[in-house]
């Protein structure tokens, strides 16, 4: 049974007519980057000051790490749920969105807030625990040097901070990717629509291709934004190695910490 | 409450339709009561299931470094799949069923739970494990007496960080109808049924939160000499 399914997973993607064209693969796909851009850089928008003026201060870590938590224990998909049986909010007319309103109308509206929420944890906690960690001899020689708060924020911690912050983002920017396909179960925009349409028709083939173009996109997602994150080390690898070395528990040991933190 | 027991509609009817229903709790006990049982079952199954495959797994990279990143490879792979799209994966395999649900969750938690056992294995000082071996300790004694103990509060830490997720991904499971209080969440966006909604979402909560604090206690009682440590 399993490989006429990946037989028919196979001809659902090779055939051209499923690509192109109104609610097709790649409209849909469109569609979903689109939504998961924008959630990404609303949680970006709101979380990335917050956390990297708290790693400054080095407080409210309890606030940093509590919201992670919390953030974790609330299910997208219930979310999801409440904000598409809302009625419009009469304090913020657009929420959670009247038919008509954006290109994806309520169903996305409502998913692009609950995902920009749930990108929230790993962005605040890796931003935070990156300035914060910044090793203390470097930040007092900046206050040595006679650095205002600000010049040491801009100058110091920040390039420092940069590469664990932004595995924060990358590591947001997967996971609401991936979980944008939810979306569907509110009959929202997305490539969840082929996933779910494939399962419900008992058309597997379809379900699995649909799948398959999800953690497709979400690779090619994940390796750009190693990339980036490559290219803003402020230190090449190679030196950044030797370091490690030498100060063990410095700020480098942190970026060794991150995958677990975001998970 | 008095009035809405006598004649007049209930608060969760058509009409007044509202999030908040003490009413709904009375009469949906038992629905609530066994979606909230069935979402603790898989839960719980899952973590467990994932705890016994992510432990052979994390020993096997431990002892053989080169096979360390293909484990940590694969399964951050496994966690770049959609849950939406793991379960449909499943079923052409083991169809409309529990297991199916189990499984995908297990595959999630185990991306965790490798990488927390690995790391808590790792915090483990090497003098202390010198010491052991010094003592005379052989492999197996080594990792049950002293390693693990001392891994205990990293690899709880992880257990903590999966069990949350799990919870709230369970309710994924209702695309296959076995999502626990997934499965009344579904029915209250299809049927515009905010009292179900609600009380379903917030019950997800509350039981995230309270497994979280099950485990916190479980940690305690086994690392009774860390309590003066940790403050």
């Amino acid at each position: 049974m399993s490989t006429t399914v990946f037989g028919d997973t196979w001809r659902y993607l090779t055939n051209a007519g499923n690509w192109r064209g109104d609610g097709k693969m790649l409209d849909l796909l469109l569609q979903q980057l689109l939504l998961s851009v924008s959630a990404l850089v609303m949680a970006l928008l709101i979380g990335l000051p917050i956390a990297l003026w708290l790693g400054h201060l080095g407080r409210g870590g309890f606030l940093a790490v509590n919201i992670s938590n919390i953030g974790r224990a609330v299910p997208t998909f219930a979310l999801l749920a409440l904000f598409v049986a809302a009625d419009p909010w009469p304090w913020l007319p657009y929420f959670p969105g009247t038919r008509e309103f954006g290109p994806y109308g309520r169903a996305g509206l409502s998913t692009m807030v609950a995902l920009a929420l749930f990108a929230l944890p790993p962005i605040i906690t890796n931003a935070y625990v990156a300035v914060r960690e910044v090793p203390a001899d470097v930040k007092q020689a900046a206050d040595g040097m006679g650095m205002t708060g600000w010049q040491k924020f801009f100058r110091v911690e920040l390039p420092l901070a940069l590469p664990l912050v932004m595995s924060g983002i990358r590591l947001a920017l997967v996971q609401v990717w991936a979980t944008a396909t939810l979306a569907a179960l509110v009959a929202g925009p997305g490539l969840g629509l082929v996933i779910t349409d494939g399962f419900y028709r008992t058309n597997y083939g379809k379900g699995i291709a649909g799948a398959v173009v999800v953690a497709l996109v979400a690779l090619v997602l994940e390796v750009l934004a190693a990339l980036v994150q490559r290219g803003l080390d402020p230190l090449p690898r190679e030196s950044s190695r030797n370091r490690k070395r030498r100060m063990s528990g410095g700020g480098p040991s942190v970026s060794a910490d991150a995958g677990a933190l975001g998970d | 409450m008095a009035a809405s027991s006598a004649a007049g509609p209930s608060c969760y009817s058509r009409l007044t339709n509202e999030w908040i229903c003490g009413q709904y709790f009375t009469n949906y006990r038992h629905e609530l009561v066994d979606a909230t049982v069935e979402h603790i079952q898989l839960t719980v199954v899952s973590v467990l299931l994932g705890v016994a495959i992510a432990f052979p797994l994390a020993l096997l990279a431990r002892s053989y470094p080169r096979l360390e990143s293909t484990v940590l490879g694969v399964s951050t792979g496994i966690y770049t799949i959609p849950s939406l799209a793991l379960l449909p994966l499943l079923v052409p395999f083991t169809g409309l069923s529990k297991e199916t649900v189990v499984i995908g969750l297990a595959l999630y938690a185990l991306t965790i739970l490798v990488r927390a056992i690995l790391e808590g294995l790792r915090s483990v000082p090497d003098e202390v494990r010198e010491s052991a071996v010094g003592l005379g300790y052989g492999a197996g004694r080594l990792l049950l007496k002293i390693e693990l103990p001392l891994a205990l509060p990293v690899i709880m830490a992880g257990l903590r960080v999966a069990t949350v997720s799990t919870v709230a991904l369970t309710t994924v499971g209702s695309l296959v109808s076995y999502g626990g209080l997934g499965n009344l969440i579904k029915d209250g966006v299809t049927t515009n049924f905010r009292a179900e909604l609600f009380a379903a979402a917030a019950l997800c909560v509350v039981l995230a939160i309270a497994l979280d604090i099950l485990i916190v206690l479980l940690q305690r009682a086994l690392t009774p000499w860390t309590r003066g440590a940790q403050a």
